[in-house]
Order: structure tokens, then sequence, then C-alpha cells
């Protein structure tokens, strides 16, 4: 016979391991399997490359002449560039500036697009087809050009191509949010809080912009694969990220000069890696689009 | 909405977003540090005559709205400037490079239509691990950079096998398709895949519909239905996405005309920025977004005639 209490005692232990597991099992049940293989590995190279100085084996940018253009061996696992520098270290050292800037580009792109989009949705009228105007006209460049056209007017450098590809990347977080955020505006709940007074800005924080999170995360995430490629193309014309800075996009380009002598380690391993990255933000984004879909 | 008033609404349109680019590239040297002058001569300055010469290109001299309009009407009567660098007129330049652009986008374009369509429909319609192994194969193509490509086949096919050059564009005719197969690859694979799942995805919906089932049970070839009742209706998402795809190949191809040293119109924008001639910057960049827009304009159009469902001017 079970006593009362140790039924709440059962149920106090579920609801309590529960609560443990409760992270994990949300992050599983939004990502799927392949979606937790890929956020592992991007987790394990994002680690790599945030202690990049204690994580790789030498410094990135000390030139061992005597093993330039080395094939893989013990002392440097994937060999030495044409200067000698470890290719496996400027790969960690390259995964930061890789990650960090897309990654300034989406989180600006973000906070703009989701703020002109939450205003849009909220004010209407002109000020909406203003901000649409707006979109589509930015819609009317192609991504990359931005980061082209900002490189002409400020000179090449990582932070005027961010800034660039900012600009590139607000209207497409700025569309989708524009479009959740209108539905949620005509939502009972909306008008609840509005006639409990609460005034539009508080509304649009507090009650609309919890309820769009999830879209706003995954257009980030999917978007976020588009800016890896853009900025390392833009790195790779010699517009970006400049030598001797250890950047992937610029690695598959001196990489290149390898490969015309017949040594392809660097540019196969920088352009491995720019894939492998490309390809985990692409796999969660893509689950973490479809689930958002489905929560509505 | 009869066609025509259709047509003239969406001329309006596109010549109001054409006015509103071209206003924003002409001001992209007012956006620049420092004086225009200054600017565009560079840090060393310029003679006289260089300083003349460039302020009456620009209408220095004029406000700033008379500059814009005499600027403008420079660029309809075909003149874009002067390069400092090349000494040559900048519609030069591009008349001369405009046609490899051109010749690398459509092929590129060619090879997107004929693998998308057919790997997405294969998929589709095969399922089981011919499918897995398209979506695999189409995921990790979406995930490849085209320089990444673009490296990858010169290292293999160029330098390694030896059956494709290296560099340029060839010297017309087939040795200019020979010169171009490997670029046009390179620009093709993320576009390919990603039109593959597009068709994957349209010609599963479709086949699910009762017409197709209607049409299986009427005892029609399983080839006719899918050629008539399947590929013919999921048309729509495909041609738009491939329309979209287009425009942005001519992005595109400043990065893959760059890793295979070609000389169109994206790799003279990089010399051109590096080397800050900045006419040529301007008029590179009004071309490609001029041709971007037109692209999607067209395919805009282009739905009502696929799709007489689709009521003119309905979608957007």
């Amino acid at each position: 016979m079970t006593t009362p209490s140790t039924t709440s005692l059962a149920v106090a232990r579920v609801a309590r391991e529960r609560r443990g597991a409760g992270l994990a099992r949300a992050a599983g049940d939004r990502l799927g399997v392949v979606g937790c293989i890929a956020a592992s590995v991007l987790l394990v190279i994002a680690l790599a490359a945030a202690f990049a100085p204690v994580v790789a084996p030498y410094d990135p940018d000390y030139p061992d002449l005597l093993a330039s253009l080395s094939g893989p061996s013990p002392a440097h696992l994937l060999g030495a560039d044409a200067l000698g520098r470890d290719i496996l270290s400027r790969l960690i050292w390259g995964a930061r500036i890789t990650l960090a800037g897309p990654g300034l580009v989406i989180l600006i792109a973000t906070v703009v697009g989701t703020l002109l989009a939450l205003l849009a949705a909220w004010r209407g009228g002109r000020i909406d087809t203003a901000i649409s105007w707006l979109l589509d006209v930015l819609f009317a460049v192609p991504g990359i050009v931005f980061g082209l056209i900002a490189v002409a007017i400020w000179g090449p450098s990582l932070i005027t191509v961010v800034c660039g590809l900012a600009i590139a990347y607000v209207p497409y977080v700025a569309r989708v949010v524009r479009g959740a955020a209108l539905r949620e505006r005509n939502m009972p709940y909306v008008s609840a809080a509005w006639l409990q007074g609460q005034s539009a800005t508080g509304i649009t924080f507090t009650q609309i912009l919890p309820n769009v999170q999830p879209i706003v995360v995954a257009q980030a995430v999917s978007s976020l694969g588009f800016a890896v490629i853009d900025l390392a193309a833009v790195s790779f014309l010699g517009l970006g990220v400049q030598p001797p800075t250890a950047d992937l996009g610029l690695m598959v380009k001196s990489g290149f000069d390898s490969v015309l002598r017949g040594q392809p380690t660097e540019a196969i391993a920088a352009g491995t890696l720019i894939v492998l990255i490309v390809w985990c933000v692409t796999v969660i984004g893509d689950r973490l689009t479809s689930s958002a879909r489905s929560m509505r | 909405m009869s066609l025509g008033a259709y047509l003239a609404r969406r001329t309006g349109g596109l010549l109001l977003v054409l006015l509103v680019t071209s206003f924003l590239v002409f001001g992209l040297l007012y956006l620049a540090p420092g004086s225009p002058l200054a600017f565009i001569l560079g840090p060393r300055g310029g003679t006289p005559e260089q300083i003349a010469a460039v302020t009456a290109q620009y209408h220095l001299n004029d406000p700033f709205f008379v500059r814009y309009v005499a600027w403008l009407g420079d660029l309809l009567r075909g003149d874009l400037g002067y390069s400092i660098v090349y000494r040559q007129d900048v519609s030069d330049l591009i008349a001369g490079r405009v046609g490899t652009t051109l010749a690398l986008v459509s092929m590129a374009a060619l090879i997107i239509a004929v693998v998308g369509i057919s790997a997405g429909t294969l998929a589709a319609l095969r399922g089981g691990w011919t499918d897995q192994l398209t979506s695999s194969i189409a995921a990790i193509g979406l995930s490849t950079p085209s320089f990444v490509i673009g490296v990858a086949l010169i290292s293999v096919f160029a330098v390694g096998l030896g059956w494709f050059p290296t560099f340029g564009s060839g010297s017309g005719g087939l040795d200019t398709l020979v010169h171009l197969a490997l670029p046009a690859l390179a620009l093709s694979v993320a576009s390919a895949a990603y039109l593959a799942r597009i068709t994957r995805a349209s010609v599963l919906e479709e086949r699910g519909r009762e017409h197709v089932q209607t049409a299986t049970v009427r005892g029609l070839a399983p080839g006719y239905i899918v050629r008539h009742h399947v590929l013919r209706n999921s048309l729509v998402p495909i041609v738009t996405v491939l329309g979209l795809t287009i425009a942005t190949l001519i992005a595109g191809a400043v990065v893959v005309e760059n890793v295979f040293a070609l000389d169109g119109l994206g790799s003279l924008l990089v010399r051109a920025i590096l080397q800050r001639d900045f006419a040529v910057v301007q008029a590179v960049i009004l071309v490609l977004v001029v041709a971007f827009v037109l692209v999607n304009a067209v395919v805009d159009v282009l739905y009502t005639f696929i799709d007489p469902r689709i009521a003119l001017g309905s979608r957007k």
C-alpha cells in the first residue's frame, strides 16, 4: 500500500529529474539527433577558438622557415604554410575571427532588424509602409556588394566589412520578424494587455518580443551561415581581414598559392573547417526554424 | 487588372527603385572621408589638369542636387566616367569585360537548372537511399563557399589531372567554354544544391495531390504523370528560386572571377577597389545592382505566365 507521502515524494523526485534534464531535453527536442551532433561540433570549435592561446600548439605568427611547406608531421600535425607557420595553430586562431566576425554581423543585423520590424508591426500605417519600402530597397542590392561598397569607401579592414554586411542582413531578419510580429499583434492577449493600460513600448517588449523570440533566434542562426561564407569570401578577395592575421578565408587564399606549387594542405584544411562550421550552423538553423514554425 | 496596366505599374516601381539606387551609388562618394577631390585623386593629390578634369567630371563646382542630375544625365547618355588608373573611358572598360561575366553566369545558370531540378526530382521520386544521399550532398554543397570549391577544382582538375586550364578566360569559342567550365561549376554548386532542395519539397507536395492519384488510377504511364502532372505544377516555386538564384550569381561571379583570374566585371571591381579607382567602382556596382534588380523584376512578371492561377500583381 502506498502512503500519500511516498507518492508525493516520487512526484517530487520525478519533477526534480525533469528540471535537471529540462535544458538538455528542450535542446534535444528542438534540434534532433543531427542537430545535437552539429551543436556539439560547433561547441568544440568555438571552445578551441576561444581558448586559442592555451589550445594552439604554436604561436600562429611564428615563422619556422625550415618547416616551410612541409606536410603533416609529429611536430606540425597539419604541416606548415609557405612561411613555415604551423597550420593547425593558424586554424585555431583563424576560427576566432571566422566565428566572431560573422557573429558581430548577425548581432547588429538582428538588433536593428528586430527593432525596425517591431516598430513597423506596432505602428502600422505610414511607418510600416516606409520601413517596408526601405527593406525592399536594401533587398535590391546583393549582400556581398554592401561589404564591397564599404571597403571601397573606408578601405579594407574587418570592421568595415562587418558594418557593410550587417546592413545587408537587416532586411532578411526584419522581413521575417515583421510577419511574425504582425500575427502576434492581432492576438487577444495583446488586446488584453492594451486594455489593462500597458504602454505600447511595454507590450512590444514584454508581450510581443518574447513570443517572436524563437523566430528571431532561428532567423539569426540561419543567416549566420551565410554571413560566415560572405565574410570569408571578402577576406579571400583580400578586402577583409588583412595578413598576417590568421583567418580561414585568408588561409584559403594563401594556401591557393601553395596549391599551384603542389602543396594543398593549408587550403584543404582551412576550406574544410569553413565548410564544417557553415554546415553545423545551417543544420542548427534549419532545426530551429522548423521547431519555431511548429510552435505557432 | 489588364496586362498593360500591370506592366506599366511594374515598370513604374522598377524605375523608382533604379532611381533610388542610382542616387545611393552617386552618394557613396560623399560618404567617404575627406573631400571628394582628395578621395578620388588619392593621398598623392593630382596635377592641376587632373584636378580640373575630376572637377568637371563630377561637376564639383555645382550644388549637390545639380551634380546628381548632371551625373544621371551623363549616365543615360552612356558616359560612365573616366578611369584615372586605366586612363580610359569606364564604359569601354566595362564593355570589354561584360561578355565574360555574362557567359560565366549563363553557364552556371544552365548547370544549376539541369542539375538542381533533376537531382531534386530524382530524390523526391526515388526516396530511400537516393533521397538520403542527395539531401546530404545538397546540405554539404549549400555550406561550401564558391571560392573553396574553386580552389578544390583547380587543385584536382587543373593542377592534379591537368584536364582544364588553371586561369584566364580563353580566346573565344570552344576555348572559352573549356576555360569557363570549372568557374561555372564553382559558381553553381551552392545554388544547385538549394534548387535541388526546393524541387524535392515541391515535387513531394505535388505528388500527393488528388489529381495525381486520379491520373495514377486511370492508368497513365508514370513518366507521363511525372512530366505533365507533377513537374508542371511544381514549377512555380522552382522558377522563383531559379530566378532569384540567377540574380545572386551576378554577385557571386565577383568572387569566382577572382579565383580563376577571369577578366570579367567582378575582377575589375575588386582591382578597382584595391587601386582606389572610384569611377570604375561606382560604375561596376551600378551595373551589378541594375542587373540584379532587372532579373528580379523579370522573374516577377514570369510568374503570371507560368501559373495562370496567379492573378496579375497579386504576388509580391
